[in-house]
């Protein structure tokens, strides 16, 4: 199987900002790939180099095994694309804009677009200057869901729309999910979603990869948390390498453990006599965070990057 | 929370995001009747050589359209006089900034935002129409001091100074009740632009006809612009004018706080219907976007062309009437101008530079869609299908080249009829004013061109396009006749144009222009094809 999207040491600066300093990021064809990053990450740039709307300054970058430069034009027959911020003409419809943007990628599915426009509640007949933000992302999501194309390249597909349709677009994408050849790159900041839709994910901050991996992958790299009812005292426990943040009281012991040595603190525990066990798998937000917090001090002066 | 509460908030707000507009705007202006002292006293330096340059002048119809009838020949008429397009571009100033001020915040969204604090409803408008009502007094006042610093007298230059304040605030308050009426911002600017295009006309028609001895003279009346040379400056000033401008301020300024209060924010009082669910067949590619962007602005624009051309047409007759009621002496320097058919060449060729440059206007402003595209988001999209950045570029551009040819048609074909219906001879006034019309049109390309390459190399400067253009205008409009050095001229595109009609048709510039024009395309397809999209 090759990669849908394979890109190495992407360099992008725009006057005296780095907005990419050597981005890595690979997309096996047929995945839900999740593209995290907070704010001014490079997420939009990255899109944008891979659309062939922006040249890197170094690195290299391949798309549906093409240049996204140099063969923009074939590239772009095969790929749908959704941005960030959505923006319409505002004197058409947003079924005319549906319609122009399907057939300018070569035609659209009528069925589907019929199907998709019932799913995502949106009158097709309102002008598009009287739509809220969330409706024109439907509109964008929808013509870019009713073509028959490779690759979906979607920026934040999400913001704007409400729970519900939010389903609707988990539903839809997992059903492009089951049929196997088509290659989603999904930039977001709701993690259930990523958690919910995605095989692998990569997390980005100033311009570089920071994690990359499966969700599986990417939760050994952090803590568990148990808790457990014992009916002896967990002696030594605090000593063993890995465990954090030991609490005992009453017979009941609360502590963090590392995943490499979640076995060793459970075989302690259970030498103590385990009565009740609550364990918690790390959550994605947890990763989040101790990324998005170490960017917290430098993110102002790359908020001019975002774009 | 009384109805004005945040004014003065926003008023400073307004200040700031115009801080390097508006001290521009303010100072040229002001400046025009200044340098019209020191041009007419070192280019007519005796009263003898102002009086015959006067009775020149009122023969000539085309400064009587562009300028309002000349009073007089003492130094401050003529200097006024001269000066008398300068309520038009303040009036176009301040209707423009009204409506920026207003419907374009509404439309992004910005006011919900805005009124959303401890700002009262009416506070946006009212501040929009303080600050550009304070900035035309500026500009009054300025006009005033510099007059009065030159020597001229007091009350006349204080009467020339309020008087194209108060046009300025006149249409400040045209610009308050359009930007109640539609939902884009585009739409009130052109409704805007139609209401000042007719005051214009109708100064032209009337002050014509007053100087030919018609019936029409009232005409002027109507006009907002006519009412500054009302006021006669310099020539017995009549003060009391000043109160007709007063209440037609005030009176739209009422009806524009009517028409917003039966208004929810965000809407206009012109419903916005619902548009069809799919797109129709022809509805496919990035021209027929481009068509479907610019066809109702290129229909109303053509309307317009074809009304005006028929005012300023009919009005070129009336040169004849003039020839038999004046004195011998006016028809002796009538006769040295070359006779009655020159004047009215002479008179035809002007008003086909005007509407070069204002088709100039217009296409630089249909290849500037493109920029808009590009920084509001539009683009992407597009460009994100299989679509090549030429090909995308292609449909507005296309546009922008043949839209002038269309004007040029109908602009030459009804100024000729309406011409040629009076004299009796309709071939021969349609062939000449079409010819006249469309050898403007390498200029109108060259200018579209030019912003095609700005946008192309350097998308941030596209919009100085305007800029050379009006530079380009005022050098030639200004230039010959004030004595200017040649090669100053020789910079203005248009004075490279052949004087049609009457002139010679010489090809070479024509070709030349064009060839420049395409250079320029060139230039610009190529930057467009190598730079990064979008460039904030």
């Amino acid at each position: 199987m090759t990669d849908a999207i394979s890109v190495s040491g992407l360099v992008k600066t725009f006057g005296r900002t780095r907005a990419l300093d050597g981005l890595d990021l690979v997309v096996h064809t047929g995945e839900v790939h999740g593209f995290l990053g907070p704010n001014g990450a490079g997420k939009s740039t990255t899109l944008r180099i891979l659309l062939g709307l922006m040249r890197a300054d170094a690195g290299t970058a391949r798309l549906l095994a093409g240049d996204p430069w140099a063969d923009a034009v074939e590239l772009h027959r095969r790929l749908a694309y959704v941005p960030g911020d959505v923006t319409l003409w505002p004197n058409l419809s947003g079924g005319e804009v549906i319609d122009l943007l399907g057939r300018l990628r070569g035609g659209l599915n009528k069925k589907r677009r019929a199907d998709l426009l019932e799913r995502f509640d949106l009158d097709p007949r309102r002008k598009s200057r009287t739509y809220s933000k969330g409706n024109r992302q439907k509109v964008a999501l929808i013509a870019a869901l009713a073509s028959d194309v490779e690759l979906l390249l979607l920026d934040e597909p999400t913001s704007g729309l409400d729970p519900l349709m939010e389903e609707e677009f988990r539903k839809t994408v997992r059903e492009e999910q089951r049929r196997g050849d088509r290659t989603v790159l999904l930039s977001s900041h709701i993690l259930a979603e990523v958690e919910a839709l995605c095989d692998r994910v990569t997390i980005i901050r100033d311009g570089r990869v920071v994690e990359t991996g499966t969700l599986s992958d990417l939760r050994h790299l952090t803590h568990t948390s148990v808790e457990a009812e014992l009916a002896g005292s967990p002696d030594g426990l605090a000593d063993l390498p890995g465990v954090h943040g030991l609490r005992a009281e009453n017979g009941r012991v609360r502590f963090d453990v590392e995943s490499a040595a979640l076995d060793g603190a459970l075989r302690h525990l259970t030498d103590a006599g385990v009565r009740s066990l609550v364990c918690q798998p790390p959550t994605l937000e947890e990763l989040f965070l101790r990324h998005y917090d170490r960017a917290a001090a430098p993110a102002t002066e790359h908020a001019a990057a975002t774009r | 929370m009384s109805t004005l509460t945040g004014t003065g908030q926003l008023i400073r707000l307004a200040l700031r995001r115009d801080r390097v507009l508006l001290p521009l705007w303010v100072l040229v202006p002001s400046i025009f009747p200044a340098v019209f002292v020191v041009a007419f006293t070192t280019a007519f330096p005796t009263p003898q050589a102002l009086q015959e340059y006067a009775e020149t002048s009122i023969h000539n119809a085309a400064f009587t359209v562009f300028y309002g009838a000349l009073q007089g020949p003492s130094l401050g008429e003529l200097v006024t006089w001269r000066a008398g397009f300068v309520p038009v571009m303040i009036g176009l100033f301040s209707l423009l900034a009204v409506i920026r001020h207003t419907r374009t915040e509404e439309e992004a969204g910005r006011r919900e935002l805005v009124v959303s604090t401890a700002v009262s409803r009416h506070a946006a408008m009212a501040a929009a129409v303080l600050v550009t009502c304070g900035a035309n007094l500026v500009i009054g006042l300025l006009s005033a001091l510099m007059l009065a610093g030159q020597g001229l007298p007091a009350a006349g230059s204080l009467a020339h100074g309020t008087g194209i304040a108060a046009v300025g605030c006149v249409f400040a308050a045209v610009g308050a009740v359009v930007a109640q009426l539609t939902t884009g911002a585009g739409s009130a600017r052109g409704i805007g632009i139609t209401v000042l295009g007719v005051a214009f006309l109708l100064r032209g028609i009337g002050d014509v006809s007053t100087q030919s001895g018609g019936a029409l003279g009232w005409i002027s009346w109507l006009s907002p612009i006519g009412w500054v040379s009302r006021l006669r400056p310099f020539a017995g000033e009549r003060w009391w004018i000043l109160v007709v401008p007063c209440v037609a301020a005030t009176g739209l300024i009422a009806m524009a706080v009517a028409l917003a209060e039966r208004r929810d924010v965000g809407s206009g009082l012109l419903p916005s219907r619902l548009g069809p669910a799919g797109a129709a067949p022809a509805l496919r590619t990035p021209a027929a976007l481009a068509w479907r962007l610019h066809r109702g602005s290129l229909v109303s624009r053509t309307v317009g062309f074809a009304v005006v051309g028929f005012g300023l047409g009919g009005i070129a007759t009336s040169i004849g009437e003039l020839m038999n009621n004046s004195t011998p002496a006016a028809r002796e320097v009538l006769a040295r101008l070359g006779g009655p058919g020159t004047v009215i060449d002479q008179y035809l060729w002007a008003m086909m530079t005007v509407f070069g440059v204002v088709s100039a206007g217009f296409a630089i402003q249909i290849v500037l869609t493109l920029r808009a595209e590009e920084s509001g988001g539009r683009a992407e999209p597009v460009l994100a299908a299989p679509v090549e950045r030429l090909r995308w570029a292609s449909g507005h551009l296309a546009i922008a080249l043949l839209g002038p040819i269309l004007w040029a048609v109908v602009f030459g074909t009804v100024v000729g009829l309406a011409h040629g219906l009076s004299t009796g001879d309709v071939g021969r006034g349609v062939s000449d004013a079409l010819g006249a019309a469309l050898v403007e049109l390498p200029a109108v390309w060259a200018f579209a061109a030019l912003a095609l390459a700005l946008f192309g190399l350097l998308p941030r400067l596209a919009a100085w396009t305007f800029a050379l253009l009006m530079t380009s205008l005022l050098l030639g409009w200004l230039g010959e006749e004030l004595h200017m050095g040649q090669w100053l001229i020789n910079l203005s595109v248009f004075a490279h144009l052949p004087h049609l009609p009457g002139g010679e048709l010489t090809v070479l510039p024509l070709l030349v222009m064009t060839a420049i024009a395409a250079a320029l395309v060139l230039v610009g397809v190529r930057g467009l094809r190598r730079r990064d999209m979008p460039v904030g």
